[in-house]
Order: C-alpha cells, then sequence, then structure tokens
C-alpha cells in the first residue's frame, strides 16, 4: 500500500468541506449556478481529486474511489437542497408579487335569470311528469267551444258570463282570450289515447283591472286525469302529494263544495302552507272536481265507462303565498329586478 | 248574499253567542264561501232621550244652534252611561220640538267611522252626548235634520236602549252563492243550508202564511216567440191589496234588515216586496193598481216598442224581451224592472202584486241586452222555486195589511203550469263510485230526503225526485255532489292514482326550456309582458296593412291588437326598467304570437256530444295561428365597467350572439346575412338562416334609431326576434356525434385583402365549404382597413385549424386546404392573399 496516496480521508474532507462552505454562502439561485463550477463542476477540488484517481496503484484504488463517490454525492445532495429552497423561494416571491385584491373581481359575465312565474311552471310540471303525467298545451286565442260550450259553459248560463272574456273581433267567429287553460283539457279529451293523465300549464285572460291582486293575463295550471275507476279519493291523493311537494312534506289540503260548470262534484282546494310567512295557516289554493259526464260526452268519451278528475290554480297566487310576493305588479312590470332574485330556483 | 242573523234565527235556529263569522263558518261546509260581515258599526250607551227645553243661539259663523236639555233617563235614575238624568247638548238640527224623542249618542258611544262621542266644549256650552241623525246612525241617508222617533211610529220609554230598538245591533254574514244554487239567494234558503250543516232545526217560512187563489183579474200568457223552446212564463200569480196607505213607515226592524242585507228602504210598499223577496227568493213586482189599464199580458216586444223604466231610462226593446203589458202596452220587462207609468208612489192606495216565474235563459238574455243586472233578474236567471209564487204574493199582502193598513182583496189571478220535475235514476254504488266514499243506503236516502227530494229505493238502486227549488239537479252526478256535499267532503278518503308509464316532456318542451335557461345562463333576464299592443306598437315591425287580432272589448280602448312581434312589449318594458334607472338590459321573452285567422263567422256545435270531423275541423281551422317567438332586447352597458374592465355598449352584436346562442342550445347552426326591414337599422341588421336548411328563422340588429327615440331609449338598442317554431322545426331529431380525432392539428393564419361591400359572413361560408373535410374550424379574427390597402378594401384576417382523422397532418396538406379556400374566394369575390 503506497504512503503517498493524496487520497485520504482527510484530503477529501477538507474538499468536501471547502465547496460547502461555497455553497452555503451562495444567495440566490443565480448566485448558486455561478459557484457550480468552483462547487462541484470542472474546477472544483472533488474534480481535481477525481483526475488524481487514475494515477493511484490498483490496490489504492478501491479505497479512494469510494471516498471520492461519497464525497460527490454529499456535494450534490447539498447542491440540490441548496437550489430547490432558492427555487422555492423565488417562486414564493414571484407569486407574492403577482396578489391582486380578489374582493374586487370583476364580473366576467353578465348574470341572467328565468322569470319565476315560468320557472314555477317548469317546477309543476316536473312533479307531475315524476308521476308519468305529460304537459299539454295549446293556443292562447281560442275558439269558444273549446272555451266554453265543451265545457259545459250553455250558451246562457250565468257561468259564462261571469267569465270577464275577452272577445275577438269579429264576435261571429266566436273567438276568445282563454279565460283558463281548460280548453287544452278538451284538446287533450279529443287528441289523445284514454287513460289521459295531462298537465296543462299557460298563460290565461280574463277583464280585471290590474291591482294588488288581479292582473288581466295571468297563468294557470290545470290537471286532467280520465281514466277507469277514478274517484274523488284519487283526485285528493293526487291534490295532497303535489301540495307536499310545493310546500313541503306538513302540507296537507282539504276541499270544499262549490260550482264549475266543467265538473260535478265541485270544490274549492284550501292548502295547509306550512311555512307561510306570518305562520303556517290554510289559504285558498284552487278548484278541482269529478269531470262533468257532459265534458266527457263533448270529447266523444262514455261517461258510463271512465270517471275523470280535474283540479286547477292559478301561478301567480301560488307563486304569491308560496314566496311572499306582495303585490302582483312585481310579476307583470318585467322589473328585471324581481326576475333577478330568483336566478335559476324558487 | 248577506244574511241578517236576526232574520236568520226565526227559520233556523242558531246557536247561542252566533256571530256573522262563526255562522258563516258554518256555511262554507256546504258550499257557501265567506264574504265578509255587515254591521252598523254602532257601540253604546245610544239611548232615547226626550227634549226638555232648547234655547236658539246664533253663532258668530252665522249658523245657529240649539242648546238643548235633553232627559236621558227615568227622572232620578241614572244614565246608561252612569250620567246625570238630563243632559245639556249643543245641537245644530233644528228640525225638533220640545217633547220630541230622539236618539241620544252619550259620551263612551261610537258611531261608523270610528267616531268617538265624548262631553265636549262647543259653542260656549258643555255638550254631553249628540242628538243623532238617521244617517248618523246608518239607516238611511236622511240628514235632514235629527231623526225624530215619532215620524218613524216610535213612542218608547225615556232611557230605552235605542240599538235594540232600531235593531241596530243585527249584524249580517255576506256569503258568495254560485250559479247552481239561486234559492240560496234567499233567508229560507241560506237558512235551510245552515241546518244542512250544523243539524240545526229548519223552519220553512212559507208556513206562515196561506195562498189565496184570487182570480177576477185577467192575465193572458201570450209567448209568440219562446226562446230555446221555453215559454216565457210557466206561472203567474197576481193578487190586489186596496186602501193601502203608501206614506205609512216602513218599521225600524224591516228597515234595518234591509239596510243589512244590502237594500235601502224607500216606501212601505217597496220596502215590503224587496223583503219577502230576499225572505223567500221570489222577486215581486207591486203596481199601482190605479194606473194598470185593463188586465195584464205576458207577451214578447213588439217591433218598435219602447218603454221608460223605473229608472227613467227610455228603453228600445228586442223582440226576444219578455214583457208585462196592459191596454197601453208595454209596461214592464218581465223579472228585470218594471216601467215608470205603472209604478207605485206616495199617492197609491190600491196595489196589484206580480209574483211570477220567468225562464231564466230569457230573462238572463234581457238583462244583459239592456244593461239591467238587478236584484230580480239575478234570480231569475238563476232559478227561483216555482212553488213559492203564491206563498210570497200571500206574504205581500199580510205584511201590507199589517204595516201599511191595507185591505186584502178578492182580486187576482193564479196561472200555473210549472212543468212536472222529471225523477233522476241514482244507481245504488254511483256516489260510491264517484267519491270513493262507502256511503250506506240510509245515508243516501236520509241525505236526498233531507235536502227535499222525494225518493223511492227502487231495483238497483233510488228514483228521486228533487225539490222545486233545485232545478240545478238534473243529473245523477248532480246528486253525488249533495251527498257528498251535506255528509262532508272531509270523508272522502286519499289514494294516489298510477299513470301510465308517460313518455316525458315533449320535444318542443325540451326545446323551449333548453333556450330558456340557455339564455338565462349566458346573461339574459327573462320577462313576460302582456301581449296587447296599440295599432302603433304592432306596426313598428310589420306594415300596416299586415293583419292582426283585435280584441272586442279591450280593457283601454286603443290597446286592442294582439301582438304580431314580441319586440313592442320588450321595448315598452325596457322603456320601463330604464324609468327606474334599471339602465343597462338584456331582456327576453318567450310566447305566443297572433295572426289572424281568415273566418269571420263560425257556427258552434252542440257542447253536450262529440262534434262530427267537420264541425271539428272548422273549429280548429278558425283558430289564429300562434306561433311561439323568442324576442330579446338589449339596452345601455351589456358589460359594465369595473375595476381592470373597460365597459362594453349593447348593440347589434348581443342580439346575434343571443340569436346564436338559443340556436345552439337546440343543436342547430346559423348563419347571418346583411339586410334592410322595417323597424330596425338599415345598416346594423342581420337574417338568421339555419347552416344546411337556409331556413329562415328571424332578424337581429339594431332598433332604428327612431324607434328608440320614440321608446326614450338610447340611440343603440339591440333587439333579436326568432320563430322558435322554425327553429324547432331545425333541430336534429336525434344528434349524431361525431368522432373526437386526436392527432395532431394543423393551423394556418390566412389574411384576405378583398372589398369592402363583400360581407364577411359570406366569405367565412365560401371558405368553409372550399377548404374541404380537413377543416376543423375557422374563425373570423380581424377586420383591417386602413394603410396600406386601398381606400374601398378590407383586409380580413381568419384562423384555419385543421385535422386528419387518421395521421398527423403535415403543413403541406395543410396549406393545400387552405389555398383552395383562398382560390374560391377569390373566384367568389376577388379575394386575393394579403402579402
Amino acid at each position: 500500500m503506497s504512503e503517498n496516496s493524496p487520497i485520504t480521508k482527510a484530503s477529501v474532507d477538507a474538499v468536501v468541506s471547502d465547496a460547502l462552505k461555497l455553497i452555503s454562502e451562495a444567495k440566490d439561485l443565480s448566485s448558486l449556478k455561478s459557484i457550480r463550477a468552483a462547487a462541484v463542476g470542472e474546477g472544483s477540488g472533488i474534480a481535481a481529486l477525481s483526475s488524481s484517481l487514475g494515477k493511484l496503484p490498483g490496490d489504492q484504488k478501491a479505497e479512494a474511489g469510494k471516498l471520492i463517490t461519497a464525497a460527490r454525492a454529499e456535494l450534490n445532495q447539498a447542491f440540490s437542497s441548496a437550489e430547490e429552497k432558492f427555487y422555492k423561494q423565488e417562486q414564493a416571491q414571484k407569486l407574492a408579487a403577482e396578489t391582486v385584491d380578489v374582493t374586487a373581481a370583476a364580473n366576467t359575465q353578465v348574470l341572467g335569470a328565468r322569470h319565476p312565474l315560468s320557472l314555477l311552471q317548469d317546477e309543476i310540471a316536473d312533479v307531475f311528469v315524476g308521476m308519468g303525467w305529460e304537459i299539454a298545451e295549446g293556443p292562447e286565442v281560442e275558439s269558444e267551444w273549446f272555451n266554453f260550450d265543451a265545457l259545459n259553459f250553455d250558451a246562457d248560463h250565468p257561468a259564462r258570463a261571469m267569465q270577464d272574456t275577452f272577445f275577438v273581433e269579429p264576435v261571429e267567429a266566436h273567438l276568445v282570450l282563454r279565460t283558463h287553460t281548460s280548453p287544452v283539457q278538451v284538446r287533450s279529451m279529443l287528441e289523445r289515447d284514454l287513460p289521459v293523465y295531462v298537465l296543462c300549464p299557460g298563460r290565461v285572460f280574463r277583464t280585471d283591472e290590474l291591482d294588488a291582486t288581479h292582473t288581466p293575463v295571468f297563468h294557470q295550471v290545470e290537471g286532467l286525469a280520465v281514466d277507469k275507476g277514478l274517484t274523488m279519493a284519487d283526485l285528493k291523493g293526487t291534490l295532497e302529494h303535489f301540495a307536499r311537494i310545493m310546500f313541503g312534506p306538513d302540507a296537507k289540503i282539504r276541499l270544499r263544495p262549490s260550482f264549475f260548470p266543467f265538473t260535478e262534484p265541485s270544490a274549492e282546494l284550501d292548502v295547509w302552507h306550512p311555512g307561510a310567512k306570518g305562520g303556517a295557516r290554510w289559504v285558498e289554493w284552487g278548484g278541482c272536481g269529478m269531470v262533468n259526464a257532459n265534458v266527457l260526452r263533448a270529447a266523444g268519451i262514455d261517461p258510463e265507462v271512465y270517471s275523470g278528475f280535474a283540479f286547477g290554480m292559478g301561478i301567480e297566487r301560488t307563486l304569491m303565498f308560496r314566496n311572499d310576493v306582495k303585490d302582483m305588479h312585481d310579476m307583470v312590470e318585467a322589473d328585471v329586478r324581481f326576475s333577478k332574485q330568483f336566478g335559476m330556483v324558487l | 248574499m248577506r244574511v241578517p242573523l236576526s232574520w236568520l234565527n226565526e227559520y233556523v235556529e242558531l246557536p247561542k253567542g252566533s256571530t256573522a263569522d262563526s255562522v258563516m263558518a258554518e256555511l262554507v261546509k256546504v258550499g257557501l264561501e265567506e264574504e265578509g260581515s255587515h254591521s252598523f258599526s254602532l257601540v253604546g250607551p245610544i239611548v232615547v232621550g226626550q227634549v226638555l227645553e232648547f234655547v236658539e243661539e246664533e253663532q258668530s259663523n252665522g249658523k245657529t244652534i240649539r242648546w238643548c236639555q235633553v232627559r236621558v233617563a227615568p227622572v232620578g235614575a241614572k244614565a246608561a252611561d252612569g250620567g246625570e238624568d238630563v243632559r245639556g247638548i249643543v245641537c245644530g238640527a233644528r228640525n225638533f220640538e220640545v217633547n220630541d224623542k230622539v236618539v241620544v249618542t252619550l259620551p263612551g258611544a261610537v258611531l261608523p267611522g270610528d267616531f268617538k262621542i265624548a262631553a265636549r266644549s262647543t259653542y260656549g256650552h258643555f255638550s254631553d252626548g249628540m242628538i243623532a241623525s238617521a244617517r248618523e246612525l246608518g239607516i238611511s241617508d236622511d240628514h235632514e235634520g235629527i231623526l225624530r222617533l215619532s215620524t218613524i211610529g216610535l213612542d218608547p220609554e225615556v232611557g230605552t236602549d235605542a240599538l235594540e230598538l232600531l235593531h241596530l245591533a243585527d249584524e249580517a254574514a255576506e256569503v258568495n252563492v254560485t250559479p247552481d244554487r239561486g234559492y240560496c239567494f234567499s233567508i229560507r234558503g241560506i237558512a235551510r243550508e245552515f241546518s244542512h250543516a250544523t243539524g240545526a232545526k229548519f223552519t220553512d217560512p212559507i208556513g206562515l202564511v196561506t195562498p189565496v187563489k184570487a182570480d177576477g183579474f185577467v192575465v193572458k200568457i201570450s209567448d209568440a216567440a219562446p226562446i230555446r223552446g221555453k215559454v216565457g212564463s210557466t206561472k203567474f200569480v197576481v193578487r190586489s191589496a186596496s186602501n193601502v196607505n203608501a206614506q205609512a213607515q216602513t218599521p225600524a226592524w224591516m228597515v234595518s234588515r234591509l239596510k243589512l242585507a244590502g237594500m235601502r228602504s224607500i216606501s212601505i210598499v217597496v220596502d215590503i216586496t224587496n223583503y219577502v223577496m230576499l225572505e223567500l227568493g221570489q222577486p215581486i213586482h207591486a203596481y199601482d193598481q190605479s194606473k194598470v189599464a185593463g188586465g195584464l199580458v205576458v207577451r214578447r216586444a213588439k217591433p218598435g216598442e219602447s218603454l221608460v223604466t223605473l229608472d227613467g231610462q227610455t228603453r228600445a226593446l228586442h223582440a226576444e224581451d219578455l214583457v208585462i203589458a196592459d191596454d197601453s202596452g208595454a209596461i214592464g220587462i218581465a223579472g228585470v224592472m218594471g216601467g215608470q207609468s205603472t209604478e207605485v208612489s206616495s199617492s197609491t192606495t190600491s196595489v196589484l202584486i206580480e209574483s211570477a216565474n220567468f225562464d231564466g235563459v230569457s230573462i238572463a238574455r234581457s238583462a244583459r241586452r239592456h244593461k239591467l243586472p238587478s236584484e230580480a233578474s239575478k234570480r231569475f236567471e238563476r232559478g227561483v222555486d216555482p212553488k213559492v209564487a203564491e206563498y210570497a204574493a200571500a206574504r205581500v199582502v199580510q205584511l201590507l195589511e199589517e204595516y201599511a193598513g191595507a185591505t186584502a182583496d178578492s182580486l187576482g189571478s193564479y196561472f200555473d203550469e210549472t212543468p212536472a220535475i222529471s225523477a233522476v235514476s241514482l244507481p245504488e254504488t254511483f256516489a260510491s263510485s264517484i267519491t270513493g266514499v262507502e256511503y250506506t243506503q240510509a245515508e243516501i236516502v236520509d241525505t236526498l230526503t233531507a235536502i227535499g227530494c222525494v225518493v223511492a229505493t227502487v231495483q238497483g238502486g233510488y228514483e228521486v225526485i228533487p225539490p222545486s227549488w233545485r232545478p240545478d239537479l238534473n243529473d245523477k252526478a248532480d246528486l253525488v255532489e249533495e251527498i257528498a256535499r251535506i255528509n262532508g267532503y272531509d270523508r272522502i278518503p286519499s289514494r294516489l292514482p298510477v299513470a301510465p308509464p308517460g313518455r316525458g316532456l315533449t320535444k318542443r318542451q325540451k326545446l323551449r326550456r333548453a333556450v330558456m335557461n340557455q339564455l338565462a345562463g349566458t346573461g339574459h333576464i327573462e320577462v313576460l309582458n302582456y301581449p296587447f299592443l296599440t295599432s302603433a306598437q304592432n306596426s313598428y315591425f310589420a306594415e300596416a296593412d299586415v293583419p292582426r287580432v283585435t280584441l272586442a272589448n279591450a280593457m283601454q280602448e286603443d290597446v286592442n291588437e294582439l301582438r304580431l312581434s314580441m319586440l313592442p312589449g320588450l321595448l315598452d318594458a325596457a322603456k320601463r326598467n330604464v324609468s327606474r334607472t334599471l339602465t343597462d338590459l338584456a331582456i327576453f321573452e318567450v310566447g305566443l304570437v297572433f295572426a289572424p285567422s281568415n273566418q269571420a263567422e263560425v257556427s258552434l256545435p252542440s257542447g253536450v256530444k262529440l262534434p262530427s270531423d267537420e264541425e271539428l275541423a272548422a273549429l280548429h281551422e278558425s283558430v289564429p295561428h300562434q306561433p311561439l317567438s323568442l324576442g330579446a332586447v338589449f339596452v345601455g352597458d351589456r358589460v359594465s365597467a369595473q375595476v381592470g374592465k373597460k365597459s362594453v355598449k349593447a348593440s347589434y352584436q348581443d342580439a346575434i350572439q343571443a340569436a346564436r346562442t338559443a340556436a345552439h342550445a337546440v343543436g342547430v347552426e346559423v348563419y347571418l346575412e346583411q339586410v334592410v326591414v322595417q323597424g330596425f337599422h338599415p345598416g346594423r341588421t342581420a337574417a338568421i338562416k339555419v347552416v344546411g336548411s337556409d331556413d329562415f328563422i328571424g332578424y337581429a340588429g339594431e332598433l332604428h334609431p327612431e324607434l328608440a327615440a320614440e321608446n326614450d331609449l338610447p340611440r343603440q338598442v339591440g333587439i333579436l326576434e326568432l320563430n322558435l317554431e322554425v327553429l324547432f322545426a331545425n333541430a336534429p331529431e336525434l344528434v349524431q356525434a361525431q368522432a373526437v380525432y386526436t392527432y395532431p392539428a394543423a393551423t394556418q393564419d390566412l389574411s384576405l385583402v378583398l372589398k369592402q361591400d363583400v360581407p364577411a359572413g359570406d366569405v367565412l361560408n365560401v371558405l368553409r365549404t372550399a377548404a374541404g373535410e380537413l377543416l376543423e374550424e375557422i374563425t373570423l379574427v380581424d377586420d383591417y382597413r386602413g394603410s396600406n390597402l386601398a381606400e374601398d378594401e378590407k383586409s380580413l384576417t381568419f384562423a384555419l385549424r385543421f385535422r386528419a382523422s387518421d395521421r398527423t397532418l403535415t403543413q403541406v396538406e395543410a396549406t393545400e386546404a387552405r389555398d383552395a379556400a383562398v382560390a374560391a374566394a377569390n373566384a367568389k369575390f376577388g379575394a386575393v392573399i394579403r402579402t
């Protein structure tokens, strides 16, 4: 074994120590980069030692080689960690410099909204579609036959005069602005195969002056089921289900005797609104009943074989007490602030 | 119908402590909806006083008052308010004398309008109460001084409670009577229903009198033209009363009841006829017998005949009007209003009482024709019990005898051809099959009997003869309603029926929702507008001669057309928002627009049977075309100025973008064509067409600045209208997916020099077609005009992205495709690549 090997533990340690010092003196990535050669690169002490490795006698090579390898590993490790430290530091500085006031973020897109009356119609439609019903629609300018005659409003029936109907010129053409969506029920019975389970939402018209609770143009949703063996119990069950979805699981309904030409028996419908502003209470909601035999006959349906039930309620009224809208004007004046507060949900 | 409780209590026993509210709460159970309560709104102490003496004092304001000493309690007794028995009261009226008995409102009393009476200093005296007029008490409109009790035939003890004396403590319940239940326009009917609701005992008021079939007075029913086969009158009862004192005072209790029932006291004879009408539901007419020439004829009006009715109006009669005539001609429109010539006056001494039954349809038409909805016509339209006529006549005679000193006369007439009421068959299980309630046989029979039916149990069910006052019970379902309502709707069970499997929303419904949700999701706000427009508004976007649907009875005379376009309504909405300082708007509406049908006259088929195919086709044909339309209006800033952002003004571009958005929502791609159309800015308007079918779906652009000014809007307004029917017809039945190719794309930019008048959209279409299948996307990225270009030239820059399905595309291939596109653009528009 040679006594003069320049690659000793001490000499390697000294070289390593010098290099580590260099690395530790670096202040940032660029100064680190600039000492790369002197610390671990070609001009470094460890490189010089490495190059002398070849001149060593064979029996010393293995030992010295190990020392050099270990030293290189140590230095590379130190360099990398310094490099990583400085990189992170610089990234952090860079990101800090990018700080903005996020609370002042601009609206990159204007926000839109559906009108709550049309949203509510969609929502109600979805309830019934979920029950297997279908949604039927019809014209707003309607033949008197569909709006009245087929619904058991005799030409001279006082109920026909009480409807406050808009008539279209010439009156001999017998066209009206439909006073309810019931003509769609008639059309449905004429066009569809039995059994029929349809919901008819839409716009209707009556000659009422606009005030806090009335409007000459408003919306209704009516339901019609014609099948074998339907009774008022089915009507009640359907309305109860509907009420619970609209007003929560504690909602319930009650029926009061009433009169409509197109139903017999007829009833007024009240709903128990558990979430009503000011406390749970009964609210008048709509009308309903068993389809009058004459209505079935006008649609070519044998009332001895089929029976049906129908119900209807105002969308405006429903929105008013369900969502605490206090004035009809808000719903008809097209003020964008009214629609905006609902967005896409009710 | 307003029902004074004291009156109701005479025929059905009201529970002790009943109020209008408690009565209404019972009545609503049997289908009489509550409308509200009515009272005189008086609070005591209000007592009878006697004027002991008074001194007249002239005041500085020119008025003369009387300083009165009024006894308000028997000598030495405490007054009702605990005070002295004689009070000093200042009175402004001078229509009384010493010793007159009057009504004194003592301190603590309250009069209508929350007028609180208190002792107070006035005109130099301490006035300890008030002497009341009839108007202050709410009895009548008479304000000619204070109420002297002697004038209404009263001479009560001093100190008597005047509220009791004058029946002013009573109150009335008002219920809504549905058109099928005319009999409830009477105390008789309401009492019966109250009995049904509560089980309280009902006494039929017709039992108060014994009808007399008088004769000797000639009445002829001569209806030459019955309406819908029904003779105008099937029952006509006449009674006569003489020695009538037409100036007799109506008793206080009757005045009070009439007032609470909503009628004014007029004179004893008129009051009695009204009273009996309210009590029994039978309209009565009283004639001054001395003014009737000869007998009465019930007939249709003659051509050219006219009549001055009680309200002083001259009425030209129609051949359909049923009239009552004497030898002089028509003296009344039957069941609607009497004539002036035979009116009862204060000098009348003998009265003819007409208690008849008229056909409801005939009366309804006359009342509507002459715009004379009266208490009488209201009852006849809904049906009056034909059996009650003679009782009502007898009741009038009885009251005239009692309160007007009259003597019943043997003269009269009795005509009765009331058709028999036919029986209704009610199958045994029918009520259960409609209501879902298992009624027992006893329940069915008892209920129907209770409402007045005669019920016979037969094989398989019941034969039911409805009572005379229920003309609405014609069908077995009508009987079921009675069984259900009397036994309570709360007995009906609940069962959720199972509909057959549904098909969900229709395609059209889904597409409409998609369009509306997509627009809302992209910054548009949905609004709803009335479809009523003025003719001028409807002519913004259509020539004045384009036919419109017009209303015969519009609420505002000039707003009588239905919209041809969504836009005028939206402009109106925009104007309203702007006036509320909501100046940045992107609003849209989806709704129907209306084009008239050409049908001038349509005869309606029967409503109780299925029309023939031809009839149905004619009905469908008569209904105007009403396509679904989308309108949108953009005003102010589309993007408002914010941190780091400049504001962007709304313009035609937003309108076009909304069209693209709506089309995209339903899977349709559109392209644009520069056009000039009415109502739009002539240089800033695009026709929207469907790629593929070339179907035209609408216009998007800028509102004509003149229309903007006319609607108080800023000059630059973006507008859009799309025919959604055509758009939806172009929506794919089923979207066929294109494969998503993943080989690398090659992109190219292309700048073309063109004449300025060549529309960029046209160039883009040609490039797209000519570039062939490799072109994946093409976008117009710049329109440059200025230096290096000729005055009439522009340079359009397009970004193109090419991709092949099966390989990595080379730039050479992409360039070849691009060159093909350029060649086509060159051939068509003379475009050259900008170098």
